[in-house]
Formats: structure tokens, sequence, C-alpha cells
């Protein structure tokens, strides 16, 4: 039998924009809005600004005096240089290098904490978390039934945000949070998202969800704001390839594979996974995520099979024709002896090979990485 | 959901359409089909000369999320393709019985008969929506 789907507080809101309700991570949450669909919602982000119910991300609260210690331990950054207020991309890696889920930290005061899981991973992240905590003095709190979490994005949410809040929005670094509100609500903000727009990830009480959800809405009207679907979530972090648990990383996948080694500091003591990382490091990783070009055509995707010479040597974790650019690109594992800017792979579409070329990652710059 | 059904058109169970002009069958996807697909960006046309069978697979729609086979509403050989679908795949999404896919010479044109009119498939349709949710 299936499980039960969970809905969001913005049910009933979905379906009066004309949302298709979709079953995702466990939840039941629009895949577009039927009005617009996701072209137009991805297009509008790119040039104006959309608004994305995420309420299924998890929240998890650290706090207490060995807070920074045991995050130093669960997750592979150096988080002791941030400051209050501080964000910061993360990865939590099991012993062996593969990753439990990769994570958005934020610290909220000297010795409280927060870090955002992924939907489909929050009960394991909390399980697994839980399980490290012996012997640090902190409480480790799963706050995600109470808050609640959408996302403004794109080049017109700052100015939309900006009407509803009576913060300095633009003295805001991005990767910071801040601690405010919103609508006249108390509201965590964080100046980051998912879609290589500038945007903010906002948190706030459910039971504010529809009000808050609402008065953004009218107060993007101006802007051009619409509501925006999974669908367009996933093209837009496709773009920019920010990766997507269950995609691009996995816990038979390690940082270093899925081109996240930047995020790994071997410089701040132990912590869970940094022999083993430390050994793929050196003696460098068995696949490589690699961005690809269809020669052919054809529109790849997911877990389709790349081959060389007619052996299958890897598989597709992410692809589709890029709104943004017309191009049809993707993601792909590969071994280090194809992935070479131009090496020559085949992408089997319904098994019929496919001549791709391995290009440059990413398929769009972020707006918040433009020189 | 308003959908559009034409009346100039027969359908089958697979949500394909097809109709004769000048004894070739012109075929495509119904505007339910179009709108289940959401927008669509690749038509993988098939080889003009190939032979197909009604019922049986003869290209791949594929939209923003998914691929979707499409069905021969009935048997022949493929004359024509629309090329225009190359450049403008979105067309089947804004003017889906516009937006042919294929023509078939057909090899037997009764295999029409046993097609929906537009009511029977708009009945067909709202039944299907219906035990879908």
């Amino acid at each position: 039998m299936a499980e039960e789907l969970k809905r969001t507080a913005l049910y009933d809101e979905h379906v009066r924009l004309s949302g298709r309700m979709v079953p995702f991570a466990g939840w039941e949450l629009p895949v577009q809005y039927d009005n617009t669909g996701p072209s137009v919602e991805h297009q509008t982000v790119r040039s104006a600004a959309g608004l994305f119910d995420i309420d299924h991300m998890g929240q998890v609260e650290v706090r207490g005096p060995d807070a920074l210690a045991f995050l130093q331990r669960i997750q592979v950054s150096d988080v002791s240089d941030m400051a209050v207020l501080d964000a910061r991309y993360s990865l939590m890696c099991y012993a062996d290098g593969g990753i439990v889920d990769d994570i958005f930290i934020y610290r909220l005061g000297e010795q409280r904490w927060w870090v955002v899981v992924n939907a489909s991973n929050r009960a394991k992240d909390v399980a697994w978390m839980q399980a490290q905590a012996h012997g640090f003095d902190l409480e480790l709190e799963d706050l995600s039934d109470g808050v609640y979490m959408l996302a403004l994005q794109g080049p017109k949410a700052q100015a939309i945000l900006q009407k509803l809040t009576p913060a300095d929005l633009a003295a805001m670094p991005f990767h910071t949070g801040l601690e405010t509100t919103v609508a006249g609500v108390p509201a965590v903000l964080g100046a980051t998202g998912y879609t290589g727009e500038y945007g903010y990830e906002l948190f706030f009480p459910t039971e504010q969800a529809v009000s808050i959800w609402n008065t953004l809405l009218e107060a993007g009207k101006e802007e051009g704001l619409l509501p925006c679907g999974l669908a367009a979530r996933d093209s837009l972090r496709f773009e920019p390839c920010l990766p997507l648990y269950g995609h691009e990383i996995d816990q038979v996948t390690d940082p270093f594979c899925a081109r996240l080694g930047w995020a790994v500091s071997f410089n701040k003591g132990d912590f869970v996974g940094r022999d083993a990382l430390l050994k793929i490091k050196l003696e460098g990783p068995v696949k490589l995520l690699v961005g690809f070009e269809m020669v052919d055509k054809g529109v790849p995707r997911p877990d389709q099979p790349v081959a060389v010479d007619g052996v299958v040597v890897g598989r597709v974790t992410t692809g589709m024709k890029s709104p943004t650019t017309g191009r049809f690109v993707g993601l792909a594992f590969v071994p280090p002896s194809h992935a070479k800017l131009g090496s020559a792979i085949d992408i089997l579409i319904r098994d019929q090979p496919k001549k791709a070329t391995v290009v440059k990652r990413p398929f769009y710059v972020a707006a918040y990485r433009r020189k | 959901m308003a959908y559009k059904f034409d009346p100039n058109v027969r359908y089958a169970k697979t949500h394909d359409w097809v109709r004769v002009e000048d004894g070739l069958a012109v075929c495509g996807i119904s505007d339910f089909a179009q709108h289940a697909l959401s927008d669509v960006v690749y038509v993988e046309l098939p080889e003009v000369g190939a032979g197909v069978s009604q019922g049986e697979v003869y290209t791949t729609v594929e939209s923003v999320k998914a691929a979707e086979e499409v069905f021969a509403p009935v048997s022949g050989e493929i004359v024509a393709v629309n090329e225009a679908l190359e450049d403008e795949p979105e067309m089947l999404n804004g003017d889906p019985y516009g937006a042919w896919i294929v023509k078939i010479q057909p090899s037997d044109l009764s295999q029409l008969d046993a097609l929906m009119d537009a009511a029977a498939y708009e009945a067909f349709v709202a039944a299907e929506e219906a035990g879908g949710h």
C-alpha cells in the first residue's frame, strides 16, 4: 500500500492557483501551475521573481555549549569562522566518505545553529545526527513541523521582500541570515536559494503560512512574481549545476566525485569521513560528474546509461532541454578517463546510443557568481 | 479542467487523434494528452516510409519532465512528418489539433470505425480523470 502523502499548509492555495499536485519526497506538492507551466515559471524566476513552497525541507536546531564542536564533527566544512548570522552550504558524510545529505547551516547565536536538510532525508538525517551526538553537551531539535519554509527567488526578490520587512535587505550580504519580521510575523531570512538567482529563504511559524504566501504574492504583483512548482525548481537548480540529493549526490557518491570537494576542510581536526575523504582526495575519485551536451538529437534524462564504444561506463544524473539556453544538456558520472572537456560519449536514450560531448559546467552562471 | 475536443477527428484510447485528408490519415495528440504532458520540448520525428500498426508506438514526445510514447491510431505507412515540430515542438501545446505529427497512408480505413468520436472521447476522458484522482 502506498505511503500516506503529507500536505503542506498551502495545499488549498496551490490547488486554487491551478497547481498540479504530485507526490514528492512523501509530500503532495505542485509540479507546476497550469495557468503558467514550467517554462514560463522558469523564465519568470530568471527575469523577475518566483515564490516556492519548500516546506518539505527540514530544519534542525543545534544548541548548547558543544554545538560548534558537534557541527565540526558531523559535516565537512570548517564552520569555526562563521560569525553569528553567517550561513554556509556543506555536506554531511558517512565514515566511508559517501554523502548523508547536503545541508545549509545558519549560525543564529553563539551557541545556536540551524541545519536545513532535504525533505527526502529528514528522518534519516535527524537519526544520524542524534547517533553522533553522544558525549556532546547540546540539544538537538527537529523544528520542521512548526517552521514553515518558502523561497523567494529572482532579480526582483529583494524589491518585493523589502516592502514587507523593516530589515535593510540591500545591506544583507549573500549567504547570511537575519532574524526580523515579514508582514509583521517573526521570521528568519536567509539570503540564499536554489535557482542560481539572488533571493531569500524565509522561515516563520507554520500557522502564518497562508497569510505570508498570499501577502508575498500580492506584494510582488507589479514585479511579475509568480508561484512556481517543482519542475521549475528542478530546471532552475540544474542550469547552475546545484546538486540534488538522489541525483548528483547520494550515499555511494563522495564530495570529490560530485565536484563539491571545495566544501571539505581537512584543516579543522577530525570529522566523520575525514580519513576516507583524504584518501579519495589523494588517490583521485573513481568517477567524476561532468556536464555534457547532446550532439545527436534527443533529450537526456536521469538514469540513462552513458556508453563509450558500446560499453556502459556511467549514468546520467540530470538532463533536459535547458530552458534558459535552449541547449540539450545534462550531468553524468563518467570514469575520470572520459571526464575531459571535449570527450565523446554516448547517451543511451531508449537504448539507442546518441552522441554527446563533455562540456563546461555550469550551463548558466549564477547571478551571485558573475564577475 | 476544460479540454478542447475537435468534432472533425476520431480518437484512440491512447489519446491520439486522426482525421482523413485526401485519403491520408493525419495524426496527432489530443488536447488532454498535451495538457498531461506539460510543456513539450522535443518531438522525435519518425522516418518517412516506416510501416506502423494500429496501437503501435510510432514516436516519442518529450516534455519538460518526461518522455511519452505516441501510438498510431491506424495501420499503414508514414508518408509525411511535420518537420515544423523540429523547431517548434511547443506547437503541440498551443494548437494540438492543428499540429499534426505524421501522415499515414492507411492500409485499412475501416479501422477508424472502431475509434471514438469527440463526444465519446470526452466521456472517456471524464471517466479517466474521475478514476485517476
